[in-house]
Parts: C-alpha cells; structure tokens; sequence
C-alpha cells in the first residue's frame, strides 16, 4: 500500500492549477485526499502528475451572496457542516453532511472532492442534487456553469472535461417555507450510505405542494423519484400519501451486488423515502 | 542463571494469597505500560528500523486455486534499487511451517511452505518475495513479478463431500472425535429431540498494528535477531533456529509493543522466516510491515464453522445427550494450530450444563481461503452460539422459560470439581471451580431482568420489534505446562522481574508487577517487568489461551515469596532479630510489632547480599529467585451474557441497546484491566455477532479485504455495557486463585444476540447463523 511513482505540483493560483491541468499528461487533482490517497496507496489510481489544491485559498470558503450560499470547491466539509447559514437555512445539508465519514474525515475531505469522486453512494452527491446546486466549471475556454442534476454523466464520471476542474458550487436559499430530511442507511455510523433519501416539501394550504425526492445509492448515479414527486403533488400529508410514494421504490432497478442484492436496495429505498417524507413534513411550517 | 542462596529450589506448593484485595493486588492501579504509549514513545514492528535495511514486498497469488506454472521475475530483478527477488526454488531448502499445537497425526501434507510451490492454494498466498532499498521501490517492483498460474476450480464450501484437495490428498485430513455415555440409549429414550443447523461466519481478529517482522544478521556475533516478535517467543525462536539450521542460542526474538494479538498475531508465518533468511543471506537488515490489505488475506482467519446438532432432553428439559457433526472451514493450509480449533470446539461445546452422554464428530475441511487459526475465544465463540442455541429451542419445544431451561441444566457448586470423561489441548476437562446458578441469579438481578420482560411487552405493545437473549459460557484458561519467573532485586531497591511471558498489549507488566509487589511489600511501580525476549530468559511459553495471568502470576508469586523469605533472613542476622519477627512494608524491612518503623531498606539487604558481600562467602551472591508454576490442567472460568436488542422493521438492522457481562475470574488482579479485557473482548464478540464478515466470491476471491468491506464495530455501534467481575469462585489449581480474564467477553456474545433477535422477532430459532445481516433480519420481518 505505498503509492506508485508520481510528480507533485503545488499550484499557488486557480489560474496556475488551469496551466497544470492543461498542460501534464496524466494528471490528477488532489483536494482532501480522503478518496484518492486511499486509491493511491491501493494503486488503483496511477496518475504522472498530482496537482495539489490545497494551497489555493480562494478555491475556499463560504459566502452569502444574495439568495444564493456559494461554496468553494475546496471547502472543508466540517466547515460547511459547522456554518451558520447552512445550519439556519439548509438544515438537510448539514443533516447530510453530519453522516459524511466522521468528523476527523470531514476535517481534511472537501466539498468538491467528494462531488468529483461521485461516489454513487456519496451523500453530498445526492443532497447537491436534492438541492439543485449549481455548480461552477473553470477551465482553459474560460468558466461555465452547470446543474448538478447534468453533472454525473455515469458511474464514478463527472461533466468535467480532462483539463476542466470544479471551482465551487451554489445552493439556493429556500425562500418559501418547506421542510426536508435527508436520510440513510448504513451498516455503521460513517459508511457510504447503502442506499440514502433525501426529500423536501412545499406546504400549499395544509397539503403537500411540491414534493422532491432523491435517492442515493440504488444507482450509479442519484435518481430523481419523479412518480412519486408527481403523485405527492396536491395530496395531503399522512401515511397513506407517504406509503404510496415509497411504493414507487417497486420500480426502481437498483444495483446489484454480492454484498447488497437489488431486492434489498429497493426496500431500503422504500423504508427510507417514507421515513424522509414523513420527517420532512413534520418539519415543514404549515401554518 | 542459579537461585541465590536457596535451600529448596523445587519448592513445595507456596501458600495461597489470602482472598480478598490486598495492598496492590485487586487495586485499580494504572498501568506501567502507558507512559510511552501515551506519549508516543512507544516502540511497535514498524518502529523498528537499521542502518542499511531492505524492505521486503510479498507477491501473493491472485487466484484462490491453480497450478503455478512459473514465475517471470526478470523485469522486477532489473529495476535499479531491487537487491533479491525469490520464488520456491530458491527456499526450496527449507521446510515447510510446523505445528506447535497438534497431536492430531497425518496433518504435515498440508503445510504451508514458505513461498509456494507447485500449486497455489488461496488467493493471498505468498508466491515470491522482493528486497528493494525502500518500501516504495519493493512494491513497484512486486507489480513486475508476472506468475503464470493455471486456473483450477476451487474448493469453497466445507460441508461438502470430501474430495481430492491435492494429489493423493483429502479435503478432510481428519476428523476430530469425542464421546461417552450411552448417546444412543438416550435419543431413543428422550422425551423430546431439538436438531438444529447453524453456522458461524469466517471472521478474525484484525489487530489495529499489523504483522511486522524485521530480521539483522550480526555477523560479528553469529547472531540472529528478529524484531516485532509477539506472543510465542520462544517456540518460534527454536522453530526458526531449527528450520534454517542454527543453535537457538544464536537466535534471538524481540517484542516491542504490539497493536492486539487475539490469536492471530505472533504464530510463525511465512514472512517471519523469510526476513530471517533474507537477513542472513543478503547480510542486511531485512524489514517486511504487513500493509492491511495483505493482513485481510495473509494472517489467520478464523470462526468459520457448521454444525448439525441433535439435543435429547427428558420431560424438564434436562439434557440426556447431544450429538454434534460439524464442519471446520481451515482454508488452504492447517497452520501452526493444526487441528486445536476443531478440538476446543469438540471438547468445550457442552459448556456449563450436566451432560450424561455426548457425541461430536469435527470435519476438518481444507478449502481455498485464507488459513484459519484461532481467534479470542477459538472454538467457544462458536461452541455457546450453538449450545445456547440448542438451549433456546428446548426451552421452545417444552414451553419453558428460557433462564429455567438453562438452570434446570447448570452444573452445581455441589458437583465442583466437575469432571468430563473428555479432553481438550491434551487435558481432561474437569470444570475447577464455580457457582453458575449464583452468578446467573447475580447477572439476571443486575441486569433487571423480571422488569424488562414486562418494559419490553409493554414496548411491542406500542410496536417496537424488541427483545432480549441470554448466553452462558464456560471459558477455559491456565493453559500449562509451565512458566517460570526471575525476580532480583539490586541495590537501590528497584526489581527486575524477568519471564517468559509476552504482552500483547494486555497489561502483562501491571499484572506481573502487582504480583511480586504484593509478595514482597514494595511499590509495584518500583518493578521492572522483562518478557517476550529470549535473550533474557531461557524458557517461555509467551501469551495465549488467557495464560499469563494463571502461570506466570503463579510463578512470579512463587518467586516473590522465596525472595521476600531470602530477605528477611539476611536481614534477621544483620539485625539480630529473629526472621519470624520481620516482615517487609513500602519496601523497608520492619518488625512485625512496629510495622511503622522502618529499620533497613531492601537495597541495603540486597547490597549486604551482592557478590562482594562476606556475608555471601560459599554462597551464590544476589537477593534474587527463579520459580516455576507448573499445571497439568485448565481452570475454568465462566460467565453470563445479557442483551436487550430492538430490530428497525424498515431495514432489518439490528441495535443491540444494552449489555452485560458477568464473568467469575477468581481473582481480578486488577480489576480495571479485567473490565478492559471483558469490553475490547465484547467488542469484537459484537463484530462477529452482526458484523465482521471475510466474504468470498465463487471463484474464490476475497471480497473483504478493507476496512470498507470488513466491518469491525466502532463507538458508535456499542451499546451501553454492564461489567460484573465476579470473584466467587478462586481456582483450586493456583496459588492466586486466578483464572484467566481475557476471552469471556467474547465468548457468549453470539449466543446472546442471537436469543434476543429471536425474541425481539418473536420466533424462536429464527437465528441459524452469525453474523445477523439486516438483510437477513429483513426477509425474516416480512415471511
């Protein structure tokens, strides 16, 4: 478990890391490190190159910018999970962030490095979709934008081309009222979730407005429950209206495993948007 | 080295330690052990290093089972900084790996050589061996060793039928057997019969240090040293001497710190020798450190078991005979245990319980996995699940409750000692000392255990899936035949206590130090304590099966007395008194009648006793003592295990919501170490419970082989746990009335949780195998 051979670089500018990126072959970028050292030292991962971004302070940090929280990419994860604003006003980020790994993991691990690795079963990928994040893209042709909903292209696979790299990211603040929980299961506190939900509701006149429902893990790449969000849409908020959305899950082809068999996930995707829904609701201000 | 001034060197049996806490012995006193560990001083394998040393890299074989055609090294010998690479033909001079615990005979095809040759049997095994100038440059060149192995299809599944493992060779070498009393007679005139089938995962201990070994060759001196020794010293010392054909007093083994033992640590492995003989071949220090992916597959496994078990009971309940097959899961080689798990399993399994007639058939089974070995607790974690289970369904099947089953079945203090016509390790098994049914009455109160049946009604009342189990165990511990102790005291009155004991980060020096202290009437921090080094000491039989405390503390008790007789006699004709009027208090010899005085440090006595000393004119010089414990048989202790479970009907997963262990040691020497022996223990009896799993894939790859996959409990996972150290029952069979402490929080973890699961899901017998998966759980809600 000692890394093959690879050449450092410590970029001092998000202009200097674009110059690298651009210009090595076989580069890799090293945000926290909580995935790649591991895949490292593993040599799963054989990189020439390894652009460190540590050094960049304006890749960091956290800032309320009208409606918008806008996070830079290498923000820590406790940092995120510790701030005011994500506290008062998206509680379902920090509510994903506090199953991230454990707090000495969230210490180093970043924000954009658990978005790039694209974990299937990584909670900040299915909550940034959950929340509709917009995500910010700088490469050589200069910056773009892009939802995260277009972000993973498949498993493990990011919209980012070779020589692009994820610079932040921005959650809208919710302005009307909802409520919304993020759930998961895992065998232990601090794994990657088996399967994870996350939902939100809109309260329009005591009944269910809007409803959004995510769900990680059951594949490659987050799925939007979009029967069930329809279904929710106008009904009232009891069991009955949450038992028929978790049925949805039925549909679902999820991943199959040695570890974990599709059968399971389904069930488990069932259990956990019920138990979302109903939270979520119990949190929404339907006053 | 002699005894000073002995008359009586083979001692009678020394008196017993007065029951009850002394001075220092039964005192929570911290440990010696902690400064450098807290301080990060401490001195673990990979701490270890020498001018000029190689690294060694392991290559293991990526197929679980084929013919090794050939291995191409070229590449790797030709990359700058590689000084060796190896495959079988050039250690085709050494033997393959012995047994050091076996007297079970036709076993020695099965031994792992130390890089294989011919066929290779689990994926994991080592296949060549590189030596590079750093550990980095070691494993890139690892990556360039290109074996050619012919696929063969693997052996995964115990049970199965015997068949060829090898040419000419069984998958069942075989198979252990027990038996007495009349089991036929019994099932025929039984009231009733439970028959179950129940397995136990392949789960091990996974040590936070990995292996490490770390060999110099000086030359100088014709020495061999090896470094990051554990466990067993000695015999590994003499096997590695023997095996590449040198006096063992020209090799030497060294423990440091060690990360966790548990079994798997310390027993000869492969890599061992091959430092050593790298060491003396390419005359540098050679340094191997286990990285963890090749601890998944490399170091023993262990657990892993079916049996198919009969139970014939009369109209109480009252066991008539059990009739057990069971198939042992080994892997690819038996290893230095041999067949000892298989025994332990066959000779413990009746546990705590009156047993008129028994019959157990071990099918010792090769398969294509990692070799197992022993694990805390081998052979009993697996043995109460499947007793306890057996308990459980009697208790189903006549209605009755289930604490009443198992007291109707207890052996009773009356009965003590209670002697088996079985052995086990080549012992009689006669159950010392005990009084189960008063420990079950103490654990039951404590634990609240009338109370919470109704709590847990009224909680299904309300829909919670909760429920609670009991497991009671019989533990063995003490294993002889010997250890000894050498105890000196110099001048400033400070001790060197030197054994052939290991530490495997238990408290050994503590425990030890406490011992001599209280014999002696000194501080037990004024103790050195030497062990797991043979340059120090002739003879050891190191750190397993819960023995230290047993033998070593017996002999260092021993050592202690004779010194402490030997100083009060120099002291009475320094002081002309009489030895009878002495005694020794805070290290200071005093007169019994004024115990506050002191008149003459021990240093002083020791001074008056060193080799310049006319006093010592004829005599061997020194305030010093060599003593022996010796032991024919095991003491037994023994112990209770309580669970409260609540099931989440969403995902099955199982959330153990409190815990007790009782376990009667005896003695508790300290009381604090046996809580932190019962709860690490119970910690990973919970892993084997509900989570830790080496899984494998039907081609015979290992799918658990990172902490991502293998999962060992962590904080958040353990419940609330409730210790009771009970010292009801002091073994006859030692001067200290000790028995060993280190296995029974493991041994019933199993057994409890899966009595409560059961009772949480309101069917008996639900649970048929460890480890309980939600998903398990899951289809068990919903059929």
């Amino acid at each position: 478990m000692k890394p093959p051979v690879f050449e450092y670089h410590r970029p001092a500018s998000l202009t200097e890391a674009v110059d690298m990126l651009g210009g090595l072959e076989n580069a890799r970028l090293l945000a926290g490190g909580q995935s790649l050292m591991p895949m490292l030292a593993m040599r799963f991962a054989f990189p020439d190159h390894l652009i460190d971004l540590n050094r960049i302070p304006a890749l960091a940090g956290i800032a309320e910018d009208g409606g918008t929280l806008r996070v830079g990419a290498m923000t820590r994860q406790r940092d995120l999970l510790d701030h005011p604003v994500v506290r008062a006003r998206l509680p379902m980020l920090a509510e994903a962030l506090e199953q991230v790994g454990h707090r000495q993991t969230r210490n180093r691990g970043t924000v954009g490095g658990s978005l790039c690795h694209l974990d299937p079963a990584a909670e900040l990928v299915a909550v940034a979709t959950a929340l509709d994040a917009e995500l910010e893209i700088a490469g050589p042709r200069g910056a773009r934008t892009l939802p995260m909903a277009a972000f993973p292209l498949g498993f493990m696979t990011p919209a980012l081309e070779p020589d692009e790299l994820l610079t932040g990211l921005r959650f809208a603040l919710p302005a009307l009222p909802q409520g919304a929980c993020f759930t998961e299961f895992a065998r232990r506190h601090g794994d990657y979730a088996i399967v994870s939900a996350a939902a939100i509701l809109w309260p329009r006149d005591g009944r269910i407005g809007r409803a959004s429902i995510t769900l990680g893990g059951v594949g490659p790449v987050p799925v939007r429950l979009e029967a069930a969000e329809a279904a929710l849409a106008g009904q009232r908020a009891d069991a009955e209206s949450f038992a028929a959305a978790a049925a949805c899950c039925g549909a679902l082809d999820p991943m199959d495993d040695a570890q974990v068999p599709a059968w399971y996930r389904r069930r488990l995707a069932a259990t956990l948007v019920r138990r979302a829904l109903t939270t979520a609701w119990e949190r929404a201000d339907v006053r | 080295m002699s005894a000073a001034g002995e008359k009586d060197y083979q001692a009678s049996p020394s008196p017993r330690l007065a029951p009850g806490a002394g001075r220092v012995v039964g005192q929570r006193v911290t440990r010696l052990e902690d400064a450098p560990l807290v301080r990060g001083d401490g001195m673990f394998a990979a701490d270890v290093s020498f001018p000029r040393q190689l690294a060694m890299r392991v290559v293991r074989s990526p197929i679980a089972h084929g013919r090794l055609l050939s291995i191409d090294t070229a590449a790797a010998r030709a990359l700058p900084g590689v000084h060796a690479v190896w495959t079988a033909a050039d250690v085709a001079d050494i033997p393959p790996i012995p047994f050091r615990a076996t007297k079970v005979r036709g076993l020695e095809p099965y031994c792992q050589p130390i890089l294989a040759a011919g066929r290779v049997r689990y994926a994991g095994e080592p296949l060549a061996v590189v030596f590079a100038d750093d550990a980095y440059l070691a494993e890139d060149a690892a990556d360039l060793v290109v074996p050619d192995i012919e696929e063969l299809p693997p052996v995964l599944d115990a049970t199965a039928e015997p068949a060829e493992f090898l040419p000419g060779h069984s998958t069942e070498p075989t198979v252990v057997r027990k038996e007495y009393g009349d089991v036929a007679a019994a099932f025929r005139d039984a009231h009733a019969i439970v028959e179950l089938a129940l397995s136990v995962g392949r789960h091990s201990g996974v040590p936070l240090e990995t292996r490490g070994a770390i060999a110099r060759y000086d030359a100088s001196r014709d020495l061999l040293e090896l470094h990051g020794a554990a466990k067993k010293q000695h015999w590994n010392r003499d096997e590695i001497a023997r095996l590449l054909g040198r006096p063992p007093a020209g090799v030497h083994l060294f423990e440091g710190h060690v990360g966790g033992g548990f079994g798997v640590r310390g027993e000869l492995y492969p890599e061992d020798l091959l430092v050593c003989l790298a060491a003396l071949r390419l005359r540098r220090p050679v340094k191997w450190i286990e990285d963890r992916r090749e601890h998944m597959v490399a170091t023993n496994h262990s657990r892993q078991q079916h049996h198919r078990i009969r139970a014939a009971v009369d109209g109480q309940g009252r066991l008539l005979a059990i009739d057990d097959v069971f198939f042992h899961d080994q892997g690819g080689y038996v290893r230095t245990h041999g067949a000892r798990v298989v025994d332990l399993a066959a000779g413990m399994l009746p546990g705590p319980y009156r047993l008129p007639a028994y019959r157990v058939a071990g099918h010792f089974r090769l398969t294509n996995k990692t070799p197992a070995a022993t694990y805390r607790a081998p052979g009993r974690f697996e043995t109460t699940f499947v007793r306890e289970r057996v308990m459980d369904a009697i208790a189903a099947r006549l209605g009755l409750d289930r604490v009443e089953v198992r007291r109707r079945n207890l052996v009773t203090p009356a009965e003590m000692p209670h002697a088996r016509p079985l052995d086990t390790l080549g012992t009689a098994v006669v159950l010392d000392s005990g009084d189960y049914p008063g420990l079950l009455d103490t654990a039951l109160d404590r634990f609240g255990w009338t109370a919470l049946q109704a709590d847990l009604a009224r909680r299904r009342g309300a829909g919670e899936c909760v429920g609670a189990g009991i497991g009671f165990f019989v533990e063995k511990s003490g294993l002889g035949p010997s250890d000894g102790v050498r105890i000196a005291v110099d001048k400033t009155g400070g001790v060197e206590l030197i054994s052939g004991a290991a530490s495997v980060g238990q408290g050994v020096e503590t425990v030890l130090a406490q011992i001599c202290a209280e014999a002696l009437g000194i501080d037990y921090r004024r103790v050195r304590v030497v062990r797991g080094r043979t340059d120090r000491i002739e003879f050891g039989n190191g750190a397993h099966a819960s023995r230290v405390t047993v033998m070593s503390g017996s002999a260092t008790y021993r050592a202690a007395l004779a010194v402490r007789a030997m100083a009060l006699e120099t002291a009475a004709g320094l002081l002309q008194a009489a030895a009878s009027e002495l005694s020794i208090v805070d290290g200071h010899v005093v007169r019994l009648a004024d115990p506050g005085a002191p008149l003459m440090p021990l240093g002083e006595v020791a001074r008056h006793m060193g080799p310049d000393s006319a006093l010592m004119v004829g005599r061997t010089p020194g305030l010093s003592a060599e003593r022996w414990f010796h032991s024919a048989h095991m003491t037994y202790p023994y112990g209770v295990h309580l669970a409260v479970v609540r099931i989440d009907r969403g995902t099955g997963e199982v959330r153990v919501e409190r815990y007790l262990v009782a376990n009667d040691i005896g003695r508790a020497i300290n009381p604090m170490l046996v809580e932190g022996q019962l709860a690490g223990g119970f910690v990973q009896g919970l892993g084997g419970a509900l989570f830790e799993e080496f899984r494998y894939d039907e081609t015979g790859q290992p799918l658990s082989t990172t902490f991502a996959d293998y999962l060992i409990p962590t904080l958040a996972e353990v419940p609330p746990l409730d210790l009771i150290v009970s010292e009801q029952a002091p073994s006859p069979l030692n001067p200290l009335g000790v028995k060993g402490a280190g296995e029974g929080g493991t041994n019933g973890v199993g057994a409890a949780i899966a009595s409560a699961v059961d009772d949480a899901l309101r069917r008996p017998g639900a649970v048929v195998s460890l480890p309980i998966l939600p998903r398990t759980v899951h289809a068990l809600l919903r059929t």
